[in-house]
């Protein structure tokens, strides 16, 4: 009797090692990167801000833009590769109807220009965020993000990275359809 | 990383390499001025407290990344404006979650970081406390005459492992 | 040819370790002598494979052979020979090669110098060494093999060694920190052996202490190797970051120092038995699981390997059945032990085990800050980072009873202590050591902070105590000097151990409390003056290197009018990975360290420079330095080298039987 509670109670640290190596392969299983964060912005409404259009220096922008319908908030630059890696799917989900604010992030205007000229334009609206300043409100931690935004203007999830075929259809277009 | 493998290979190669060249091998150094020393050190303290989120494990102090230069500009710009070092943590976490400070809040799972050790050491103690308890009643449990001998051969012992 | 013959024996290794595992084992459960004495043969045997392995991935550094991956990605031809050769352990594969080569250094030493031990024991020891073995060669094998060719297309020339490993501290910083890391897989052989034998005695004990001794020797030297090198190579000035790399080594450190105390308790006193094993095969796990961290990329980390999740899994699975078996084992064997020393609460076995208290909750402070970010996340509950300020206060609370635990323990006597007899002495360490903190802080500091004063104080209580009880020791039966001659070098050891450890604490007190960091805007010609230290930025220069191409800022300083010292500062951009780097330029001294480091030149032609005034850093590194010297000398102690065989119990535990 004494040895098999001396037993458990030696089993102690097996258990507990048992534990923490659950622990330890599910992010391995799931593949999930350490690196990507959660937006703390999730639940909330999208930042007050002003910005000018990208084509249009006069023209002006502010955080109604994103009330009426849902949408999608994509961050990009020029100086990022990842972000011309997915353009072309953009470009596709804008095909399907999708409504995307589009959101320069610290990059060059006239490049900025070229680029949706050339590569084609998907977004609706394009925002020109030389300073940051709307990228540092939205906590933006390096291009591309792309940020689901519902009809009240409220964010429900954000995916850094590259956006593409399959993570639209693993994720983000559950959470897309499920939005009001 | 799923990402990458359905696009073109090269762009994955080219953002490998610039991860790689990413590397913390250069200090970030640049020189701020302020109103007075209080509020130097609240920027010195901020920028060891807060965490560059697009580094790999480094504050804004130590990175060289762009974002952590635009944090330590908008730190220096919060601190200039004469808030406190809470006023500008929590404005960073409002944007960019607990994972922006090195200091974690109290959730309930962060309290077993302060629990864990406390219940060790309690629990650590209490067993030797314990184990000495059961050792001294066996003792108690010896005759007379062997515990005087015990007493006798523990005495030469101890004069032995004096040694 | 070269590199599939250095495949070739790596897979022979493989094989001969299985071997080793196996036909010794069945030797022991048979009786069969021949297969018992094989396991020493075997153990040379593959040795002698590994390590041609290992020499021809060196030759083929040297020789820039480019058609092999490994080299092609991690070399280059302006590389120096000496980094060529360091660069053999600069990335994962060939570290993991590393590994395994220190690995079989330490089974083949194993096998050759303990011909005092029984030899079902020692093929025991070498069998369980053969299979750790034979997992990491599978791995190297399967996932991370250092000889994989680029052919038919190779390159002209290398992609470079990563030029922060291109640094002399970064030639000798891992083989150090793997010999301590595998070094720990003496110790956990020592341990399964005696748990499968079912005999886990004070001659156990005795035969793991050397070699645990000697595996925390070199760890502790790597780890402040590593600490050092990021002072001087990142130009951050910092000591210590708390990044889940670093975490990974201090924990190992932290369960060995645990386990070398526990050891000397199991040997002499035969108790706390089942807790030294539970020591022994933590140590190892701890060490494995660092591995495990830094290879697999669960965590995020400023210098961890590329990351792969196939690699991490394979670590993990192998994880699993190496520390679930050996844990499991455990449960069931060390169940049986009995203890037999019977010690009061006031005791030198209890301060011991007080300490090992304090030691393992440090450890677990460190565990739960590296791990709970991931498990964080993982429940849900979102990101979390845990850094400096949570670990800087864990450790700052926890150092406290340990230091003064520390102190008094060697004063105690084992099995009783009268706590009257020490109240005196205690009394006089406690004022000596508050005077002599004061007196140095005095001379040494700018201003009092209290929590200058109290690591001060710990630091001193710690010298005060450890100087009393060697001259309690030697006074004891004989004249002060006489009696100290006759101390043995383990006694020595010990004190001299924990003189390191207050070196340290003195060290980090100053540096955390007193330095001086200045990030400031200097044109050439301008200077700026603190702590009495006037640093005059003379000229800048450019420069240019084998490898790089750069600046080069020069600076005369002086104190109180006295010229100290000229420093130059470096810039330098690695040509072939167009790398930036900061080469800080430091003035070293016993009582503080003068750092430079250049920053970005400024619009208007001035330049951002980084100046730091870090008094006594040095002892932090001095510290474990003296602590790694205790254990060299414990290990010479001459019990360690007798010929007989230690298989008579230890003398005092006739006490107990005959009562």
């Amino acid at each position: 009797m004494l040895n098999k509670r001396r037993i458990l109670m030696l089993l102690v640290p097996f258990v507990i090692f048992i534990i923490g190596a659950i622990f330890l392969a599910t992010p391995l299983l799931k593949g999930s990167d350490p690196s990507k964060l959660e937006s703390a912005l999730i639940g909330q409404p999208v930042p007050k801000f002003t910005l000018q259009d990208i084509f249009n220096q006069n023209k002006q922008y502010n955080a109604d833009i994103f009330k009426g319908q849902k949408m999608l908030l994509n961050v990009w630059a020029t100086w990022c590769p990842t972000c011309y890696a997915e353009h072309t799917y953009l470009n596709k989900l804008a095909n399907q109807g999708l409504y995307i604010v589009g959101m320069n992030y610290k990059d060059d205007r006239q490049k900025a220009i070229r680029w949706l000229k050339e590569l084609h334009n998907p977004y609706q609206i394009s925002l020109f965020d030389k300073s940051g300043l709307l990228g540092l409100d939205l906590g933006v931690y390096g291009a591309p993000e792309t940020f689901l935004i519902d009809s009240q203007g409220i964010i429900r999830y954000r995916h850094v990275g590259d956006l593409n075929e399959q993570v639209w259809n693993d994720k983000l277009s559950a959470i897309y359809e499920e939005m009001q | 990383m799923i990402a990458v493998r359905n696009m073109a290979f090269y762009i994955g190669l080219i953002i490998s390499i610039t991860a790689l060249t990413s590397y913390p091998a250069q200090a970030a150094i640049e020189s701020f001025e302020f109103d007075n020393a209080q509020q130097e050190q609240t920027f010195y303290e901020l920028t060891k407290l807060l965490r560059c989120p697009k580094c790999q494990n480094q504050n804004i102090a130590d990175s060289n990344a762009e974002l952590a230069k635009d944090l330590r500009n908008k730190a220096y710009q919060l601190v200039k404006q004469g808030q406190t070092k809470e006023q500008v943590v929590d404005y960073m976490v409002t944007r960019f979650g607990n994972f922006v400070r090195y200091d974690p809040p109290l959730t309930p799972a962060t309290i077993f970081l302060w629990l864990g050790p406390l219940l060790f050491v309690m629990g650590g103690v209490f067993i030797l406390v314990k184990q000495v308890k059961t050792q001294t009643g066996k003792k108690q449990a010896l005759a007379p005459q062997e515990k005087q001998k015990l007493a006798s051969l523990l005495a030469q012992h101890d004069r032995d492992s004096e040694r | 040819m070269l590199p599939e013959i250095g495949q070739f024996s790596l897979i022979l290794a493989c094989v001969l370790s299985l071997l080793q595992t196996v036909y010794p084992l069945y030797g022991v459960q048979t009786g069969h002598q021949g297969a018992i004495r094989s396991a020493k043969m075997f153990t040379i045997l593959q040795f002698i494979a590994v390590a041609s392995s290992f020499v021809i991935l060196a030759y083929l550094f040297l020789i820039n052979d480019f058609s092999v991956t490994y080299i092609a990605t991690n070399s280059n031809s302006a590389l120096p020979w000496y980094y060529r050769l360091s660069a053999v352990w600069g990335a994962h594969e060939g570290s993991l090669l590393l590994w395994v080569f220190l690995l079989a250094t330490w089974s083949i030493a194993v096998a050759l110098m303990s011909r005092n031990l029984p030899v079902e024991s020692i093929a025991r020891v070498l069998a369980v060494l053969g299979l750790l073995a034979f997992g990491f060669y599978l791995f190297v094998i399967l996932t991370s093999n250092p000889f994989e060719r680029t052919l038919p297309y190779f390159p002209i020339d290398g992609r470079d060694l990563n030029p922060l490993l291109q640094d002399f501290g970064l030639v000798i910083h891992p083989p150090m920190l793997y010999m301590g890391y595998v070094g720990f897989s003496v110790a956990f052989a020592f341990a399964i052996a005696a748990l499968l034998e079912g005999r886990l005695d004070s001659a156990w004990a005795k035969w793991s202490r050397p070699w645990t001794m000697a595996a925390w020797m070199f760890l502790t030297v790597g780890i402040a190797l590593g600490s050092w090198w990021a002072y001087y190579e990142l130009g951050w000035g910092g000591w210590w970051f708390w990044d889940p790399v670093e975490n990974a080594s201090f924990m190992p450190w932290l369960a060995g120092t645990a386990l070398i105390h526990s050891l000397a308790v199991s040997e002499k006193r035969g108790v706390f038995k089942s807790w030294t094993v539970l020591l022994a095969l933590s140590a190892f796990s701890l060490s494995l699981l660092g591995t495990f961290l830094v290879r697999s990329g669960v965590l995020v980390s400023v210098h961890a390997f590329a990351s792969d999740p196939t690699r991490g899994l394979f670590i993990l699975g192998f994880l699993i059945l190496v520390i679930g078996g050996a844990l499991l084992l455990y449960a069931v064997q060390a169940s049986k032990v009995k203890s037999r020393g019977r010690y009061e609460l006031a005791s030198r076995e209890s301060l011991l085990l007080l300490n090992n208290i304090f030691l393992i909750a440090a450890l677990i402070v460190v565990l739960l800050g590296t791990l709970l970010p991931l498990v964080h996340k993982e429940i849900g509950l979102g990101s979390i980072s845990i850094g400096e300020p949570f670990f800087n206060r864990m450790f700052t609370i926890l150092i406290v009873p340990f230091a003064l635990f520390l102190g008094v323990g060697s004063l105690f006597r084992w099995k009783r202590q009268k706590l009257g007899e020490l109240v005196k002495p205690l009394l006089a360490i406690l004022l000596l050591s508050i005077a002599s903190s004061l007196t140095f802080l005095f001379v040494f500091a700018p201003a009092l902070t209290w929590l200058a004063m109290l690591g001060a104080f710990l630091g001193f209580w710690i010298i005060v105590s450890v100087v009393y009880e060697i001259y309690l020791r030697s006074t004891h039966r004989h004249r002060f000097i006489s009696g100290i001659t006759k101390l043995g070098n383990s006694h020595w050891a010990m004190s001299l151990g924990h003189l390191g450890l207050a070196v340290m604490i003195i060290g980090i007190t100053m540096t955390q409390n007193y330095s001086i960091e200045k990030d400031v805007k200097l044109a050439t010609g301008e200077h700026i003056t603190f702590e009495h230290y006037d640093f005059h930025f003379d000229q800048i220069n450019a420069l240019n290197g084998e490898n790089y191409v750069g600046t080069v800022g020069t600076f005369s300083v002086t104190h109180d009018q006295q010229q100290v010292a000229v420093m130059h500062a470096e810039k330098r951009i690695y040509t072939v990975q167009r790398m930036p780097m900061t080469e800080a330029a430091i003035d070293a001294g016993f009582i503080r360290d003068l750092y430079i480091a250049m920053g970005e030149q400024l619009p208007d032609g001035a330049w951002a420079v980084r100046i730091y005034y870090k008094p006594f850093i040095r002892w932090i590194w001095l510290g474990p330095l003296i602590m790694a010297f205790a254990g060299l000398l414990m290990i010479c102690d001459k019990r360690y080298r007798t010929k007989k065989p230690a298989l008579i119990e230890p003398k005092h535990n006739s006490g107990e039987q005959n009562a």
